[in-house]
C-alpha cells in the first residue's frame, strides 16, 4: 500500500486528506515513483469532449484498473498515455501527460521512441499476417535490430515472458501468427510489446474477447509482469480488476456524455469502502 | 400467398409438387440468361481460333513465317506476314506505359488511402472512378491534339547524351512528327492510372485498420507501416490491379493507333513510330478481303490478342488463390 | 528489465528521416497525378469553349462549314437504347440466378470464368467477331442491329455482375422474412429482393450505359465508319436503310465518328469539330457517372427512409 502516490480525488474542489491510519511502517521508508501520470487531461473528438479532466497517477511497476461502465471514456484515456489519439482524426488532447516526469506532449518529443517505452495491447488480438518469429521481432527489426542472434534472443525471452514460449518454440517460423487460438494470439501480442523493452504496458479490455480460461492465463500473466513493467489496464469486468490489480480508478459518463474520473484509490478499498455514491452503485451492479 | 392452392394439392402438410413447381420456369429462365455469357464467349473462343488458324490452314504459312520481323504483305511473290513487329510493339507500348503508371497510381493510391486529408479523398475518389470511364477516343484524342504537337515541337533531330570520360553514351533519332512509341506509352499510361489507382486504393482499404495500429503503437512510423504491412497485405490486390491496367492497355485500339504512327517496324527508338497489334488491325481490316491472306494474317493477330487476354484472366485468378493461404 | 531511463527528446533517428521523405514523396506524387488529371479535366472544357452550342449539337455535318453532330449523336442514343433493351433485361435475370439461384458447382464457376473472360478482350476482337456474325455471315452488312448485339455481347457480363452485386446488397433478413410467411423463392425475389435492389439495379444501368455510350472499337467494323450528312427524322420506317429509325442500316456514332475525323482529318474546320465532339462526348459520359451514383444515392435514401 503506498500513500505518497495516491491523492483522493477534490470533492467539491475541498482537498481529502488520506486517513493516517492507513500508513503503516513500511510505506514510511519506500515511497514508489510516480511512472506515469496525467493532469487536468480532456480528450475531444471532432468538439465532442470525451473525457474530461482527469488527474491520475500511477505508481511504478503496479496495475491500475480503469472501471466504469461503457462510454466512459476508459479506453480514449488510456490512448492518451501512448499519444495513440494522434491517429484519430479529429482528436485533441488538453492537460498534461507525464511519463517519468516528462510532458509527452511535448513538441520535441519522438512519439516513436514514447511508443516503444509505452507499449499496448488491444482488445480483438491483431497478430500481423507473419510467422510467429516475425510478429514479436517486427519492433526490434523496425528500430534497426538486424542481426540474428540478437534477434533470436529477444524474441525467446519475449515469448517465454508472455508465458508463450513453450507453446510455440518448434513452430516460430513456420506457424503464422493468425493460425493460433485466441489466448494464444493475444499472448503473442503481448509477446510483441515485450520484444520492444517498454517500461509502461497499456492493455485495453485485454481478455475481453476471449474464453475464461485464457482469461485467467492472461490475468496470471498479468502478475507476473507487474514485477518489471508498469500495467495500465482498462476493463469492463469488476471482479478481474479486484483480483489483478493494486489500484483502481473509477470512470462514469456525464449527462453531457463525457467521461470523468469519479474517484481512484488501492483496490481492496475502492470495493469494499468506496468514498463516492456512484461508485458504490456501480460495484453492486445498480447500474452499467 | 403461396402456390399451394393453386399449383399443388395439400394433404395436412404434405403437397404433392404440381407441374409448375417440377418445371420451375423462373429458375430456368434466369439461369439461361445466366449460362448465355458462356455460350457466347465459346462462340468467340470457336470463331477467332478459326479464323485465327486460317493462315496456316488455308494460306500454307508456316508458324515460322510469322515470327519474322519482315512484314510486306503487297511484296510481289509471296507476300510477308511476320508478326514480330506488332508483337513487339504491343510489348514495348504496353511495358513503358506500365513503367510509367505503376508507381504514380500505387503513389497516389497510397497518398490517398494513407496520408491525404479527408476532403481530399472524398473529391478525387469520385473523380477517379469517373476518369475510368472516360472513353479511349478521347485519351487518343488528347495524345493527338497535345502530345503529338508537343513532342514534335521538341525534337531535335538527334538525341545523343555524352558524358566527360566516357564519352557517347547513346543517340537516337529525335521525333519526326511525334508520332512515337513514347507518345503511345504516354497516353496509354494516362488512360490505365486510374484503372490501377482505383484498385490499388480499393485494396489498401481492405486491410483491417488494427493492422495499422498495432504497428503504430509498436514505435513504428507510418512509413514503416506502409513499407512492412499494409503493401505485403495489399499486394495481390495491386498486383491484379498491374495485371488489369496492363490487359486494358494492350487490348486498346483506337486510342493507340492514332497516336504511335504505324510503322511496321520492330521497337528500336521510343522517339520513332512503332506500331501494334491492335492498331494493325485497325488499320487495315477496312482494306482487306475477307478470305485473303493479308485479312488472315490480321485474324491471326486477333487470335493472339484473344489469348493474351485469356493469359491475364488466368494470371489474376492465380495471384488471389495464393491469398486465400496468408 | 527497463532500459535506463533516457529523454523522450531524442535526436531523430533514421527511420523518422525516412518517413519524412516518403510523406514528401506520397504528397508529390499526390500532387503533380492531380494537377495532371486536373488539366485534362481543364483542356476538355476550353476545348468545348466557342464550339460546342445546341447549334453545333442539333445541325449536320458539313465539309464546308463548320458542322454539327446531330445525325452521330443520334445514332449514338440509338445503339445505347437498343444495347439496353436487350441487355438490361437479360443481365438482370442472369444477376439474379447469380445471386439467388446458383450453387457453387463447375457451372456457376463457368459462368464467372466467362464473365471474366469478356471483360478482359479487347473491344476490338469483340469487334471483329461481331463482324464475322453479323456483317459476313449472316450478310448484314453494317447495321446497326449488328453493332448493337456486338455492343451487347461485350456489355452483358458487366451488367450482370453489377445486377448480382444489386442483388446481394439486399439484407439476407429481407429474404429470410419473405419465406418465413410462406412465400415462395421466386415471390420473394419478385416482390421483396427485386424492388429494394432497385436502387443499385439503376445505378448498375447507367453506369453500363455510359462505358456503352463511349465505346467505339466494337463499332467500328459492325455498325460502320461512314459520315450521315442528313437524317430524315420523319421517315418512320423500320426497314427503310434511308430512314433514321431502322436498325437494319450503317449507324456511325460520335465515338467513331471522332476517330474517322482524326485519321482522315478532311474538310475545313475539321479540328474544332473534333473538338466539339469529344468534348460532347466526355460531357455526357461525365453527367453518366454522376447521374449513376446521385440517383443511386437518392433512391437508396428514400428507399430506406433514412
Amino acid at each position: 500500500m503506498t500513500i505518497a502516490a495516491l491523492h483522493q480525488p477534490a470533492l467539491d474542489g475541498v482537498e481529502i486528506a488520506r486517513p493516517l491510519a492507513a500508513v503503516t511502517a513500511e510505506d514510511a521508508v519506500t515511497t514508489p515513483d510516480v511512472k506515469v501520470s496525467t493532469e487536468h487531461v480532456s480528450i475531444a473528438y471532432s468538439g465532442r469532449v470525451a473525457v474530461r479532466d482527469v488527474t491520475l497517477e500511477v505508481p511504478e511497476r503496479s496495475i491500475l484498473a480503469v472501471i466504469g461502465p461503457s462510454g466512459s471514456g476508459k479506453s480514449t484515456y488510456l490512448r492518451c498515455f501512448n499519444r495513440m489519439n494522434d491517429v484519430i482524426p479529429g482528436a485533441s488532447t488538453t492537460g498534461r501527460v507525464f511519463l517519468d516526469g516528462e510532458n509527452v506532449n511535448d513538441p520535441d518529443v519522438s512519439v516513436v521512441e514514447l511508443r516503444r517505452r509505452v507499449g499496448m495491447v488491444f482488445q480483438r488480438p491483431n497478430p500481423f499476417p507473419m510467422s510467429i518469429y516475425e510478429n514479436v521481432a517486427y519492433g526490434p527489426r523496425r528500430r534497426g535490430q538486424g542481426d540474428r542472434h540478437e534477434l533470436d534472443e529477444i524474441v525467446e525471452t519475449s515469448l517465454r515472458r508472455a508465458a508463450l514460449w513453450d507453446e510455440v518454440k518448434d513452430d516460430l517460423r513456420r506457424k503464422s501468427g493468425l493460425a493460433l487460438s485466441g489466448g494464444q494470439q493475444q499472448r503473442l501480442c503481448i509477446a510483441r510489446v515485450l520484444a520492444t523493452e517498454p517500461e509502461v504496458i497499456l492493455m485495453d479490455e485485454p481478455a475481453s474477447a476471449l474464453d475464461p480460461v485464457s482469461t485467467l492465463r492472461i490475468e496470471e500473466l498479468m502478475r507476473e509482469l507487474r514485477e518489471n513493467y508498469t500495467i495500465v489496464i482498462v476493463t469492463h469486468n469488476m471482479q478481474q480488476a479486484a483480483r489483478v490489480s493494486d489500484v483502481t480508478a473509477f470512470f462514469t459518463m456525464a449527462e453531457d456524455r463525457a467521461g470523468y474520473l469519479v474517484e481512484t484509490g488501492p483496490t481492496a478499498r475502492i470495493f469494499t469502502r468506496p468514498s463516492e455514491r456512484l461508485t458504490e452503485d456501480y460495484i453492486s451492479g445498480r447500474f452499467g | 400467398m403461396t402456390h399451394a392452392t393453386a399449383n399443388q394439392r395439400l394433404i395436412g402438410l404434405r403437397a404433392r409438387p404440381g407441374l409448375r413447381d417440377r418445371i420451375d420456369l423462373p429458375r430456368r429462365i434466369v439461369f439461361a440468361a445466366a449460362a448465355s455469357t458462356i455460350v457466347l464467349v465459346a462462340l468467340l473462343l470457336i470463331f477467332i481460333s478459326w479464323q485465327g488458324i486460317a493462315l496456316f490452314v488455308r494460306d500454307g504459312y508456316a508458324v515460322t513465317d510469322v515470327l519474322s520481323p519482315v512484314w510486306d504483305p503487297l511484296a510481289e511473290g509471296r507476300p510477308q506476314f511476320g508478326l514480330l513487329p506488332f508483337i513487339g510493339g504491343t510489348i514495348a507500348v504496353t511495358g513503358l506505359a506500365l513503367l510509367f503508371s505503376t508507381p504514380l497510381s500505387v503513389g497516389l493510391a497510397l497518398f490517398l488511402s494513407e496520408v491525404a486529408p479527408g476532403w481530399a479523398r472524398a473529391i478525387v475518389q469520385p473523380a477517379l472512378e469517373i476518369f475510368v470511364g472516360i472513353p479511349s477516343v478521347v485519351w487518343g484524342w488528347l495524345g493527338i491534339t497535345i502530345l503529338v504537337p508537343f513532342l514534335a515541337d521538341i525534337s531535335p533531330r538527334q538525341i545523343s547524351l555524352s558524358l566527360p570520360v566516357v564519352g557517347q553514351v547513346f543517340s537516337m533519332p529525335g521525333f519526326l512528327t511525334g508520332f512515337s512509341w513514347l507518345a503511345g506509352s504516354l497516353v496509354l499510361a494516362v488512360m490505365i492510372l486510374p484503372t490501377i489507382t482505383s484498385i490499388t486504393y480499393d485494396s489498401l482499404r481492405a486491410v483491417p485498420q488494427e493492422l495499422r495500429t498495432g504497428s503504430l503503437a509498436l514505435g513504428t512510423t507510418r512509413w514503416q507501416t506502409i513499407r512492412h504491412i499494409l503493401l505485403p497485405a495489399a499486394l495481390p490486390g495491386i498486383l491484379t490491379a498491374v495485371v488489369l491496367g496492363m490487359t486494358r492497355a494492350a487490348g486498346e485500339a483506337l486510342a493507340v493507333q492514332m497516336v504511335i504512327g504505324n510503322a511496321p517496324v520492330l521497337p528500336a527508338a521510343v522517339t520513332q513510330p512503332v506500331t501494334t497489334l491492335t492498331s494493325q488491325i485497325t488499320l487495315d481490316m477496312g482494306n482487306t478481303v475477307f478470305g485473303e491472306p493479308w485479312q488472315d494474317a490480321l485474324w491471326t493477330m486477333s487470335l493472339i490478342l484473344l489469348a493474351l487476354s485469356m493469359a491475364s484472366v488466368v494470371l489474376v485468378r492465380v495471384i488471389n488463390r495464393r491469398r486465400a493461404v496468408a | 528489465m527497463t532500459a535506463p531511463a533516457r529523454s523522450l527528446k531524442e535526436s531523430t533517428s533514421r527511420a523518422v528521416l525516412v518517413d519524412r521523405v516518403a510523406t514528401s514523396a506520397l504528397w508529390l506524387t499526390g500532387a503533380f497525378v492531380l494537377l495532371l488529371l486536373g488539366s485534362i479535366v481543364l483542356h476538355f472544357l476550353l476545348a468545348a469553349w466557342g464550339v460546342v452550342s445546341p447549334g453545333f449539337i442539333l445541325s449536320d455535318p458539313s465539309d464546308e462549314a463548320l458542322g454539327g453532330v446531330l445525325p452521330v449523336l443520334w445514332n449514338s442514343v440509338y445503339m445505347l437504347v437498343l444495347v439496353m433493351l436487350i441487355s438490361v433485361p437479360v443481365g438482370i435475370l442472369g444477376g439474379i440466378y447469380m445471386a439467388e439461384y446458383a450453387p457453387q458447382n463447375a457451372v456457376t464457376g463457368a459462368i464467372r470464368f466467362a464473365q471474366e473472360a469478356i471483360g478482359s478482350v479487347p473491344s476490338i476482337v469483340v469487334g471483329l467477331f461481331g463482324m464475322i456474325v453479323f456483317v459476313n455471315t449472316f450478310r448484314w452488312g453494317f447495321t446497326a442491329l449488328g453493332g448493337a448485339l456486338a455492343l451487347t455481347f461485350f456489355n452483358l457480363p458487366l451488367m450482370t455482375r453489377l445486377a448480382e452485386q444489386a442483388l446481394r446488397g439486399v439484407p439476407a433478413e429481407e429474404r429470410s422474412a419473405s419465406l418465413a410467411l410462406g412465400a415462395s423463392k421466386w415471390q420473394t425475389i419478385r416482390h421483396v429482393v427485386l424492388p429494394l435492389a432497385i436502387p443499385g439495379l439503376i445505378t448498375a444501368v447507367i453506369l453500363t450505359a455510359g462505358r456503352v455510350f463511349g465505346e467505339a472499337a466494337v463499332l467500328l467494323f459492325t455498325s460502320g465508319i461512314g459520315t450521315p450528312y442528313h437524317y430524315d427524322f420523319a421517315n418512320l420506317s423500320l426497314t427503310d436503310p434511308a430512314s433514321p429509325w431502322s436498325p437494319f442500316r450503317p449507324a456511325t456514332t460520335l465515338s467513331v465518328y471522332i476517330w474517322k475525323l482524326n485519321s482522315e482529318g478532311l474538310g475545313a474546320h475539321v479540328r474544332e469539330v473534333v473538338d466539339g465532339s469529344a468534348a460532347v462526348l466526355i460531357a455526357l459520359v461525365f453527367f453518366f457517372n454522376l447521374g449513376a451514383r446521385g440517383i443511386g444515392r437518392l433512391l437508396t435514401k428514400r428507399l430506406t427512409a433514412s
